[in-house]
């Protein structure tokens, strides 16, 4: 038994070390986290090809410093505790120099608090919850937060003459619950009266005890901070309960228009904050739709802009910090580069001037008209 | 008149899950069986319709005919595979067979369709207005077929010689077999007929909803599952009432407490109503359970 016992831990030794002349080779190891199956899973497939599209450019061009840039990618589902497994995974058995990721607010938070005492560099393309840069400060976002979602709604609201809002929205997840607060906040600052708050919990799919208690009430819009599923479900049933209030939305609303099966007219008129638009005549913008188009043969969503430009600023604060392999310093040396940084993205101009790793930004409306998404205005 | 169309959401669900329910009722009240599987042929028969209509590219009024001839066999078979070689060993053998079938079904159908969830197609689309009150049509449809299916299941049960025969197994099931009644196709077709009542109600609440996965079968058939026990299980008139109690009361938590609090209270019910009167509703009333 011993024998056996000394025999299993000789080839254990043989495969760690194994495993550590792995890292020694010629590619920089940058972890992605993300959803590529479950419910939101066109985020996360949408927001991997913009950093695909993006890294494999810059290896045709050459790489970081003469090295190619390989992505160790895992799959959270959309849920905290995979997303977690997945940034230990990456961290003590990939040794990756730092991470692009995750996706939706929920799990970016749970990799947040976990990566805290680490300090591995992380940058996530679109967790636009307040609490993701809140813990340490090797936490970067390419997007704007949802507290600027709401204002900017808010604001559109006011400027249509609107006086009288309700909202609906899903008291289970962090980002619906926390633009929602903003957007209350928000309207009772520019003299909107809130008259119906409704919501639902997780997996809910009948809305219609709530829709009736907002349209007894009147509202002039409803608001929905929702991911674009129950968007479409909550419009489909409003539509169908003969409420033709308008909806305005936030950037969880990209990606509506392209549910297998939906039926596009219920979406008519919905308003919604994002990130960019196609609309954008800069080189940066133009080269990234066309070569998008090229490489998957769709349209990019928000989220693969804002995919892209997270790999952008990432790989160029790499390539900036002379880093190739983890440790301690090098991450050090890469979070000072990332808020030395100051890059022209698909989305806008990005620095980092906050405190925080949030970048100041300017915000796009949408609206969906004749089944499309059309631009409405920068706020 | 915001009162009155939320009881008639709540009326709308609740046949939904009356529908269910029934299920579960007669399954137990035939072999003493909680059937958790039967859930699972709710998500069966949505994944079959919307194949139907969005892959293959039939009628609607076919590919319901298909889901719910397709539920039918599908619970026949499980019931011959699965549970009539345990019809003599102890009940909580059925119980884990039933169990794993659910969660067989489950998996089978993320492996097929994978996880991600799929959208249906409303099939009946339009309003209702009657007087004031603005209805979608697919609610009235709803409640107006879970009505005819009620009134047709009780006819079926109280007038027709194989409803005599489910009673009769129902009652005693080694007294039928010596009266000369076929025991086997009997709980074959209770079976059958309890799934294609679960293709019905996952057309109905696919059509209200939408949104189609391989776990929406869990917490709905739950659900019915409480419907049926708050009725008194076993008993048929005990589940369509038990599924209409848990419809309403959902949909007036959700219109006038808190969704947060709308599974809370509809378990809450239960308990309590498991507390004041441990039969459910309608539990004595022997004659009627199938």
């Amino acid at each position: 038994m011993k024998k056996f016992l000394a025999l299993v831990l000789v080839f254990a030794m043989m495969f760690t070390m194994a495993a550590c002349s792995g890292s020694s080779d010629d590619t920089i190891k940058v972890g992605v986290i993300g959803c590529y199956t479950g419910e939101v899973a066109v985020y996360g497939n949408t927001t991997f090809q913009g950093i695909e599209l993006y890294v494999d450019e810059l290896n045709a061009n050459g790489g970081i410093n003469g090295k190619k840039v390989e992505l160790v990618k895992y799959d959270d589902k959309g849920d905290a505790t995979e997303a977690v497994n997945a940034y230990n995974k990456l961290v003590s058995a990939d040794n990756v120099v730092a991470i692009i990721g995750s996706v939706t607010s929920t799990p970016t938070i749970a990799v947040s608090q976990a990566s805290e005492a680490d300090g591995v560099p992380i940058i996530t393309g679109t967790a636009t919850h307040l609490d993701v840069t809140a813990y340490g400060n090797n936490m970067f976002r390419a997007c704007f937060v949802d507290d600027l979602q709401a204002k900017t709604m808010a604001n559109v609201a006011k400027a249509n003459g609107v006086t009288k809002a309700a909202v609906i929205f899903n008291n289970s997840d962090s980002y619906s619950t926390g633009v929602q607060e903003s957007f209350v906040k928000y309207c009772g600052e520019l003299g909107i009266e809130i008259v119906a708050s409704e919501s639902y919990g997780k997996d809910a799919t009948d809305f219609s005890a709530q829709l009736t208690n907002i349209a007894a009430k009147n509202p002039e819009i409803i608001f929905i901070p929702e991911y674009y599923n129950n968007v479409y479900l909550v419009a489909k049933q409003a539509r169908e309960m003969g409420v033709t209030v308008p909806f305005y939305g936030v950037d969880g609303c990209d990606g509506v228009l392209g549910i297998e099966g939906a039926d596009v007219s219920y979406l008519e008129g919905i308003l919604f904050c994002n990130h960019y638009t196609t609309a954008d005549e800069s080189e940066v913008v133009q080269s990234f739709l066309s070569n998008y188009k090229a490489k998957y043969n769709e349209d990019p969503t928000s989220f693969s802009a804002l995919g892209y430009d997270a790999a952008l600023i990432m790989c160029n604060a790499i390539e900036a910090a002379g880093v190739t392999e983890a440790s301690p310093e090098a991450y050090a040396k890469v979070i000072e580069a990332v808020r030395a940084s100051a890059t022209d993205g698909v989305t806008g101009h990005i620095t980092y001037e906050n405190a925080d790793g949030t970048p100041t930004k300017a915000t796009k409306v949408i609206e969906i008209k004749g089944g499309e998404y059309t631009f409405y205005g920068e706020y | 008149m915001t009162f009155l169309t939320q009881i008639l959401n709540g009326l709308q669900i609740g046949s939904i899950y009356a529908l269910v329910a029934l299920g579960y009722s007669m399954v137990y009240g035939i072999i003493k069986l909680i059937n958790f599987a039967h859930g699972e042929i709710i998500m069966v028969g949505s994944y079959l319709t919307w194949y139907m209509i969005a892959r293959a590219g039939v009628a609607s009024p076919i590919a319901i005919a298909v889901a719910i001839v397709g539920c039918a066999f599908l619970g026949m078979a499980i019931e011959k595979v699965a549970y009539s070689p345990l019809r003599s060993s102890p009940r909580i053998s059925l119980l884990i067979t039933a169990i794993g079938i659910s969660y067989l079904l489950q998996n089978v159908a993320q492996l097929i369709f994978t996880a991600n969830p799929r959208m249906f197609t409303n099939l009946f689309p339009g309003t209702v207005v009657i007087g004031e009150l603005r209805l979608p049509m697919v609610t009235v449809i709803t409640i107006a077929v879970s009505v005819v299916i009620m009134i047709g299941l009780t006819l079926l049960v109280n007038m027709t010689k194989i409803g005599k025969a489910m009673r009769a197994v129902s009652e005693d099931t080694d007294a039928a077999r010596l009266m000369g009644i076929n025991v086997n196709s009997t709980i074959s077709f209770t079976f059958g007929l309890g799934s294609a009542l679960a293709a019905i109600a996952s057309v109905l609440y696919c059509c209200s909803y939408s949104i189609i996965e391989p776990t929406m079968g869990s917490m709905f058939g739950l659900k019915a599952f409480v419907a049926s026990v708050l009725g008194g299980i076993g008993s048929m008139p005990g589940a369509m009432l038990g599924g209409l109690v848990i419809g309403v009361a959902e949909s007036l938590t959700n219109g006038y407490i808190n969704s947060s609090y709308t599974d809370a209270i509809v378990f809450g019910i239960l308990i309590v109503v498991l507390l004041v009167k441990p039969t459910g509703f309608m539990g004595r009333t022997m004659n009627e359970k199938v």
